[in-house]
């Protein structure tokens, strides 16, 4: 790992305004960032340890049914939360399907929005990555792609977001609070991650300097409760990042879809929210039918970016099974292997 | 660079060190204080090797800042069995051959232990999902669980 100086800010304004030197990064679990410092991949001058700032790690009920959650808490403190888990339990079941147990133990709501992609050239600098390096090229374009995004990716760069989380938080319309240099801000979860364009380097909204202080649901995200699940494709059965996923939360009234949700994982450079997919399936009968036309709409602009035509397809069943699993409602009991697309399912194997 | 001063607990022992803000706290566990148990299989995280707990949260300590522990409980796998006997975790892996190179088994016992604690009854499946982050690539992983739900039953009836 390379030198750096190590700074132990007590408040957030003293945070901000030491990451706002040029060359700062901030530390918190560091299960990402120490991971990317050790093979050379990030090389910060100055970290900025978040791991004593107070008020950040804290699970709070509004006042107005919504809920804010600090930058500090960690993953696995929140899947594990009772009342979290029971008013948004795709989100509990998302965080739980992600990582080992000693990294969700350790792992951060900040760092899990912030992680970076896991594309195998942006990990090794021998590859040109235009992410990494801005203007080197991209060696996955012709390389191992089969990984890589079906939506929203351009020429200059074709990785994917890996977070499991964001998934279900974008689903429900997730904020984030931020502060920075130039004071706070808040910014919806859909608009926080930039799809790559021609400036992949630049991954969020975030400014230099700028700190994710905490998440929030909205009230209306707790109404999806009773119908609410994460479904997650691995290329083993746990502990392996997303091949694809989905989060699909529905509002069942007299037999009809009331309010739909659904966004995929594992797809694009963002956590991918399928608006005109839930537009469909709102007014319908929960039933087949319906989950196969919003899968179909919600990948319609898909398009292989390489070697993975086959997760367009992929992409679709897992939609279509996360929608039925949600409409068949959510278990009283997260399953003991988390968003595991081998749950039996009534009606046939390949929902 | 100035080296930092810690002063930290490790298995229930006060101990103090200096270190660089760049070195891992599984560093200093092996090269400054010589607690070889706790080992490295890749670094970043992926393996478990280098599982120990802080403030009795399992964790990787190949990603962990040792200037993280100012202040902390650690435990590893040297703490584990008291004096000669053996934890019922230890004892059973050794009866029913859970090991053959060794190199997982510290880290595998502690996160069992972890696991444990939290659910002293677990499912063969939970055993599994809960061991997963623990790499094993010697026994194929039946023995481990194996071992892990006998000694669990061990445990609960002494308790
Ligand atoms: C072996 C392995 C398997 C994994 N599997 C999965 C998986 O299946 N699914 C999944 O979703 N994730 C997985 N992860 C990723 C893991 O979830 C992330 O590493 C973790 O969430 C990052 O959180 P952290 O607190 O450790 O962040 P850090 O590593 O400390 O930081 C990550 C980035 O975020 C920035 N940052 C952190 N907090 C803030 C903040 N509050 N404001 C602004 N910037 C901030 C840091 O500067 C850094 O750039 C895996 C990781 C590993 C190592
Ligand atoms: S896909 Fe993106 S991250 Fe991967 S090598 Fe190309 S530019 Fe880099
Ligand atoms: S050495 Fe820490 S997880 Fe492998
Ligand atoms: S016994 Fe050799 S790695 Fe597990």
């Amino acid at each position: 790992m390379n030198r750096f100086d190590y700074i132990r800010p007590g408040t957030v304004a003293e945070a901000v305004s030491a990451a706002a030197v040029p060359g700062s990064a901030y530390l918190a679990a560091g299960t990402n960032l120490l991971d990317l410092m050790k093979i050379g991949v990030a090389r910060p001058e100055r970290l900025v340890d978040l791991n004593y700032l107070p008020g950040l790690d804290a699970i709070e009920a509004l006042p107005d049914g919504g809920v804010r959650i600090g930058a500090r808490v960690r993953n696995a403190d929140l899947a594990q939360d009772p009342g979290f888990r029971r008013r948004f339990p795709a989100v509990a079941e998302a965080l739980l399907s992600g990582a080992s147990g000693q990294l969700r133990n350790m792992a951060t709501v900040g760092g899990n929005l912030l992680q970076r992609t896991r594309c195998p050239y942006f990990q090794d600098t021998a590859s040109a990555c235009n992410r990494r390096a801005p203007g080197s090229g991209c060696d996955a374009r012709g390389g191992e792609n089969r990984l890589h995004a079906v939506l929203g990716w351009s020429e200059a760069c074709i990785a994917t977001h890996p977070s499991d989380f964001c998934v279900p938080l974008v689903a429900l319309g997730a904020v984030v609070e931020i502060a920075g240099p130039a004071g706070p801000r808040e910014v919806p979860l859909a608009d926080f991650h930039l799809l790559p364009g021609a400036t992949p380097e630049r991954e969020s909204v975030l400014a230099p300097g700028e700190l994710v202080t905490a998440l929030r649901l909205p009230a209306e995200a707790a109404g999806f409760a009773a119908h609410a699940r994460y479904v997650k494709l691995r290329e083993r059965t746990s502990y392996a990042f997303a091949v694809v996923s989905a989060a699909a939360a529905l509002r069942i009234e007299d037999g009809r879809i009331a309010a739909a949700r659904l966004a995929l994982g594992g797809v694009a450079a963002k956590p991918w929210r399928a608006e005109a997919a839930e537009a469909a399936l709102v007014g319908a009968a929960p039933d087949a039918a319906a989950f196969q036309q919003a899968a179909e709409i919600a990948l319609a602009e898909a398009r292989p970016s390489g070697d993975n035509a086959f997760k367009i397809e992929l992409a679709r069943r897992i939609a279509r099974r996360a929608l039925r699993l949600a409409a068949a409602g959510t278990p009283e009991r997260l399953p003991a292997l988390p968003a595991s697309p081998f749950a039996p399912l009534s009606g046939g194997l390949h929902g | 660079m100035a080296k930092t001063h810690i002063t930290t607990s490790i298995n229930g022992e006060p101990v103090e060190f200096l270190c660089e803000p760049n070195q891992s706290l599984l560093e200093v566990l092996r090269n400054t204080l010589g607690l070889t148990g706790t080992k490295e299989g890749c670094g970043t995280g992926d393996c478990g090797a280098c599982s120990v707990t802080v403030d009795g949260r399992l964790v990787c300590s190949c990603l962990v800042l040792a200037v993280e522990a100012e202040g902390a409980e650690i435990a590893t796998i040297e703490g584990m069995a008291q004096g000669e006997t053996l934890h019922p975790l230890q004892r059973k892996f050794l009866e029913m051959a859970a090991l053959q190179c060794g190199i997982c088994t510290p880290g595998v016992l502690i996160s069992a232990r972890a696991l444990l604690e939290k659910n002293p009854n677990p499912t063969e499946t939970e055993v599994r999902f809960g061991l997963a982050g623990n790499l094993c690539r010697c026994t194929g992983y039946d023995k481990i669980v194996r071992a892990v739900m006998e000694a669990a039953a061990e445990m609960r009836e002494t308790v």
